[in-house]
């Protein structure tokens, strides 16, 4: 099947969603093909989010804006929070109204607009970005991008995967809206968030920004997916015996819990939250209670135990980076937005339990909307194209038998560890990539997938590349910064206060880059 | 994970197979959705939530239970009143009211306003 378009997006979440609803908007035609299903699938649609909404009052924009700087290591942009702020405020007073979201009202009468219940807001994008004239194709992850000639982005292929056949979209630019990585942790909603967008951005050439802060892990109780952590902030933390577990904290305590996790199980109860906070509770966060209620437990009276799962860069900062006010790439036609993009120019180098991500997907979603739709406008239809794609479809050697689910235990066993990934050591960290620099030249060399087998062939060799860029540039970090921590480089090095990018495939590579205002 | 799908109370609307995004489900001869790749669960609920007949059943574990546990048990599940009961809980449905309009959580800081998601 192949189609034309205008724009072509890659995703199905909110940044997918406001990107294809602002190109249409721009007049463009456009596809949006999604791996799950548009309004069901990412991060948000199972999850809910926080949203940094802000009225435009000078003081509490101020407040909004420094809140949050020293945390994120001094790597945000204020001219960026400042336009994510404007354009989030706007966006969401668009859904209320537009789009009917249900917002709750204060008890004195006020609209509450600062969060997002996930399936309700998703479910109300899929009718608009529908009614928009955009043409969905759910169950269809992209698999690779198509160039043109002279280097440009002018559209992707992938596979149908419930009709059983590939498709193919031409189209004027390209926007990645593809989620984050979190290594099919089970994290909430977050198993269709492999890191493909990144490796297809990179096998055009594009780089990525802040890849070392891809270590978010969200708390959960055990053997189960839910990991929302607001609510934790009533918890006291216990081990096996009952005594508390001192340090242990949702905020600023997490690590604390992680490194006991190694060696014991650590109990939790929500035995801060007086009966008014549990009924509250329970409104705000219905998909919070689901492990609770269907496991007989009370968080409020029985300690249950907890476990963290990885968040890689779901709720991490990097991703692939931007280089102007529309969310373009380093790559004429390929535009980035949502946790595909890096967030650092709003939170630097730590975003957990901040509402920054819901708005950069808001934002970046709808600027990368509009900004691809004029440059498909100028491009025009009928170029040439070639495929981009790499590892899994186009083997540089002759070895074949490379087993996709023993490449996925690979890097699993390089980045989910706590030993690894949160409680990050420089001679671990080389240690990993060693490793996964060879399960690298193996899927490169040598994994040919096909039809069906496709989507998991690329889904490995995303997460590989990812965690190559993730350690890379973690390594290149020689300090503490954000939630990039390093046990054997405590403290921030005030002269390292740039970003890092990083890019490459074969060859990995970072470089410090400035800070720009 | 998805633990149980309702032969009886399923009314093959197919919105389970179209929804669930990490596609689980394959449809039966007979119309009814067969849970073919449990693995690939992710335990997100989407499926029991977009379910107009409260016909399936999500347990929050992320391995699969053993044969004959009360998760399996539609009469177990629907006495104990869980069955359907995420999707009434965020009020969906014929003649509910939209779980996001009540949303009002506490305020996690004394200046903070109430959480609603
Ligand atoms: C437990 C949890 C709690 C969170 N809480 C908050 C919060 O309170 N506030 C906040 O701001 N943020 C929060 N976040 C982060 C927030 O959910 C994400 O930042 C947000 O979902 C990003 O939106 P997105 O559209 O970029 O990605 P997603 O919502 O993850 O959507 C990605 C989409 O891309 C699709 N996709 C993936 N690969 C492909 C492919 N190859 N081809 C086509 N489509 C593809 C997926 O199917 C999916 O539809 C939380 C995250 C988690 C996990
Ligand atoms: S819980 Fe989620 S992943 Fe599992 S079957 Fe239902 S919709 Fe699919
Ligand atoms: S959504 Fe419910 S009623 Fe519809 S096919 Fe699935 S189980 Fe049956």
């Amino acid at each position: 099947m192949t189609l034309t378009a205008d724009v072509l997006v890659a995703g199905g979440g909110p940044a997918a969603t406001w990107a294809a609803l602002k190109a249409a908007e721009e007049g463009a035609s456009v596809v949006l093909a999604d791996k799950g299903y548009c309004g069901t699938s990412g991060a948000t649609a199972s999850v809910g989010t926080g949203v940094w909404y802000v009225p435009p009052e000078e003081k509490a924009r101020e407040a909004a804006m420094a809140s949050r700087e020293a945390l994120g290591g001094h790597l945000a942009d204020r001219r960026w929070m400042a336009r994510v702020l404007d354009e989030t405020y706007e966006r969401v007073n668009e859904l209320a109204e537009a789009g009917r979201y249900p917002f709750p009202t204060g008890p004195d009468g006020t609209p509450l607009r600062n969060g997002l219940q996930g399936p309700e807001y998703m479910r109300r994008q899929r009718i608009r970005v529908k009614r928009a004239g955009v043409t969905i194709l759910d169950h269809s992850p992209v698999t690779e991008l198509l160039t043109a000639a002279d280097g440009s982005v002018a559209g992707a292929a992938g596979y149908r995967r419930q009709a059983g056949r590939s498709f193919e979209v031409r189209a004027g630019a390209v926007v990645l809206a593809t989620g984050g990585c979190a290594f099919l942790s089970k994290a909430f909603g977050c198993n269709v968030n492999t890191g493909d967008g990144a490796l297809l951005a990179a096998e055009t050439g594009a780089e990525l920004s802040g890849m070392e802060f891809s270590n978010a892990y969200g708390i959960a109780p055990e053997h189960t997916s839910v990991t929302k952590t607001a609510f934790y902030n009533y918890a006291t933390f216990y081990r096996a015996g009952g005594e508390v577990l001192e340090g242990a904290a949702s905020q600023g305590g997490r690590s604390v819990i992680a490194r006991t996790l190694l060696s014991e199980k650590v109990f939790c109860k929500l035995d801060q939250a007086d009966d008014a906070a549990q009924r509250a509770m329970r409104l705000a966060q219905p998909n919070f209670f689901l492990p609770f209620d269907r496991l007989g437990i009370n968080p409020f009276t029985d300690p249950f135990s907890v476990t963290l799962l990885a968040e890689g860069t779901v709720r991490g900062t990097g991703g692939i980076r931007i280089v102007d006010d529309g969310c373009a790439t380093t790559v004429p036609g390929l535009y980035a937005a949502g946790d595909a993009a890096t967030r650092e120019l709003i939170c630097g180098g730590f975003t957990g339990g901040g509402s920054h991500n819901a708005a950069w997907a808001i934002s970046s979603g709808s600027w990368a909307g509009r900004s691809a739709a004029r440059f498909a406008r100028a491009v025009g239809r009928g170029r040439q194209v070639s495929a981009a794609g790499g590892a899994g479809l186009r083997p540089t050697g002759t070895s074949a038998n490379v087993d996709v689910v023993e490449v996925i235990r690979t890097v699993q066993a390089e980045v989910l560890p706590y030993d690894k990934n949160y409680l990050r050591h420089g001679d671990v960290l080389r240690t990993a990539l060693k490793e996964l620099d060879a399960a690298w030249d193996s899927v490169r060399s040598g994994l040919h997938a096909e039809g069906a087998g496709l989507v998991p062939a690329r889904q490995a060799a995303a997460m590989v590349a990812h965690a190559r860029w993730m350690y890379t540039s973690a390594l290149a970090r020689d300090e503490s910064r954000g939630m990039a921590r390093r046990l054997d480089r405590p403290g921030l090095d005030p002269a390292q206060h740039h970003r890092i990018t990083s890019g490459g495939l074969d060859e990995v590579w970072a470089r410090p880059e400035e800070v720009t205002a | 994970m998805i633990e149980l799908v309702s032969a009886e109370g399923c009314i093959t609307c197919d919105k389970c197979i179209e929804v669930c995004p990490t596609n689980v489900f394959d449809r039966a001869a007979d119309g009814l959705p067969v849970v073919s790749r449990q693995s690939d669960c992710q335990t997100c609920f989407q499926c029991e939530a977009n379910c107009p007949a409260d016909a399936l059943f999500v347990a929050p574990q992320t391995h699969p239970l053993p044969e004959g546990s009360p998760e399996h048990d539609e009469e177990h599940l629907r006495r104990t009143g869980l069955l359907g009961s995420y999707r009434r809980e965020i009020g969906w449905g014929r003649g509910r009211t939209p779980g996001a309009s009540r949303a009002i959580g506490p305020a996690l800081s004394p200046t903070g306003p109430p959480l609603i998601s």
